[in-house]
């Protein structure tokens, strides 16, 4: 006889090949474990008992698929989250940066823009912005709208004021945004150097001639097979000594482009292009 | 057979952990899956302070990590720690879970979905209700329960909320966790499943 747990783990493979095909989206080599929560989230939410009850819901009603695209995206971020990384982008990467006359960075699942527009400000305080051009992409609609309007909630802001001075910024805060009511609106001349841009990891392209990339606690959501794909990607998007930055629990150790890759600093995750994947 | 333990801590876990750990000797054929409540900012000093305590090898828990029998993996601070079906570990960041980032039931319920019979939940000492569900979830699926008697724990209300949640199988001291968690082994070496009986 079948088992429970084996039954649920079917009915999530039809859920999974019925999103794929009614919609495009391939959720089928995400960290299953993870996948799995939130799928059983929504389900109780909405009242269902099973999955394959999900699946009927799911096949008919597009704006059930699209809750359930949200519910799939953790948009969980912060500005200067780990204050250590954006000093050393700071001191270690930026000077390098600077000896090119235009830059371009990436930063792929960016989500509500927090992590985006603190490299914005750090960029300033090097007075560098103006040489730089910063892409933003995510494949969650609704946190790339927030993030191109870059309006967050005022006690947010207070508590990234606290992140900042961990970081050691040498500016002040507060002169980022302008705040009306209990919201924040980062200030224009930040959200004009970015470029906010759907584009879905899984079956997405290269995103082409980058000098840093950054990709910061979006891998984890991915199983191996997946991660070894937007490795390939990011390697082939990067300059000849570009950057990758990824997230302080993420590595390329288990990666085949691991040898194309030099550790600029290891325990801030940031890794430096030396090699090229061969083209077959 | 037991595969993987998985043990759960909050306020006055630390010196827990160290008892409980410290008694394993570094055969112990069974992986260890641990989070400890800490701020998400916190180091990752916990892995590295009970490693240096132990015979067994303690270390932080890495992304896709595949569990290998006679370690000890701690959830980093601020990450999720879930097992996978293949009996790997994942991270997340996703939203809290019982106001905690590693939340002891996020470890506990993909844990008991992963090993089933298979596993053997901890719930030490703590001052919140983080584990109780996981634990239930463990029981349910035919996993042994072992939770911290309440009256020696440094913070009883953890230990209390699991014994209400989920019951247990056995409730025990500090010092006598790591023998029962070798009579489980040893049932293993038996090839019985009868630990139970005991309780
Ligand atoms: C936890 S957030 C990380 C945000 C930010 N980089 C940080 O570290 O603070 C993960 C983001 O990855 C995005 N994501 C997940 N799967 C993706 C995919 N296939 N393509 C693009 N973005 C994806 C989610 O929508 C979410 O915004």
């Amino acid at each position: 006889m079948m088992e429970e747990n084996e039954r649920e783990d079917l009915e999530i493979d039809l859920l999974l090949e019925g999103i794929r095909r009614r919609y495009g989206y391939d959720f089928s080599n995400y960290s299953h474990a993870s996948l799995k929560r939130r799928l059983a989230q929504l389900r109780d939410r909405a009242g269902l008992a099973r999955y394959t009850a999900m699946l009927d819901r799911v096949l008919h009603d597009e704006r059930f698929f699209d809750e359930l695209l949200m519910q799939m995206s953790i948009t969980v971020t912060e500005m200067f989250r780990d204050p250590g990384f954006y000093r050393a982008v700071r001191d270690e990467v930026v000077p390098i940066l600077k000896t090119f006359p235009f830059v371009k960075i990436w930063h792929a699942g960016c989500a509500t823009g927090e992590e985006v527009y603190s490299m914005a400000m750090l960029l300033h305080e090097e007075d560098f912005l103006d040489r730089v051009r910063i892409y933003a992409t995510d494949f969650n609609k609704h946190a790339l709208d927030a993030a191109e309007k870059g309006i967050y909630p005022l006690e947010k802001a207070q508590a990234y004021a606290a992140n900042y001075q961990a970081f050691g910024g040498k500016g002040d805060f507060a002169d980022y945004y302008t705040t009306a009511y209990d919201r924040v609106k980062i200030k224009d001349f930040l959200r004009e150097k970015v470029t906010f841009s759907y584009h879905n990891l899984v079956t997405d392209g290269v995103f082409g001639e980058m000098n840093l990339i950054c990709c910061r606690n979006v891998l984890i959501y991915f199983d191996r097979t997946l991660q070894e794909r937007v490795f390939r990607l990011f390697t082939q998007s990067l300059r000849h000594g570009g950057f990758l930055c990824l997230g302080n629990k993420e590595s390329l150790n288990f990666s085949g482009i691991k040898p194309l890759f030099e550790t600029a600093d290891a325990r801030q995750r940031i890794f430096k292009k030396t090699g090229e994947l061969e083209h077959v | 057979m037991y595969e993987a333990v998985v043990i759960g801590a909050s306020a006055g876990g630390m010196r827990a952990l160290q008892t409980v750990l410290s008694g394993l000797r570094s055969e112990f054929p069974l992986s260890v899956a641990i989070v400890q409540h800490v701020s998400p900012s916190a180091d990752s000093y916990l892995a590295e302070y009970l490693d240096g305590k132990c015979a067994l090898t303690v270390k932080e828990a890495e992304d896709k990590e595949a569990m290998a029998p006679g370690t000890a993996y701690v959830a980093p601070p601020g990450y999720h720690l879930l097992v996978e079906k293949d009996r790997s570990l994942s991270l997340s960041v996703d939203a809290r879970v019982n106001f905690s980032c590693p939340s002891i039931d996020v470890l506990f319920e993909s844990a008991a979905e992963a090993f089933g019979r298979g596993l053997i939940g901890i719930v030490l000492t703590g001052a919140n209700a983080d584990g109780s569900a996981g634990l239930k979830s463990i029981r349910a699926r035919g996993g042994l329960a072992i939770v911290q008697d309440p009256a020696t724990a440094e913070a009883a209300f953890m230990p209390r909320a699991a014994l209400e949640t989920a019951g247990a199988d056995h409730v025990a001291a500090l010092e006598e966790i790591p023998a029962l968690l070798e009579k489980c082994v040893s049932l293993n070496e038996g090839g019985a499943h009868g630990a139970k009986a005991n309780g």
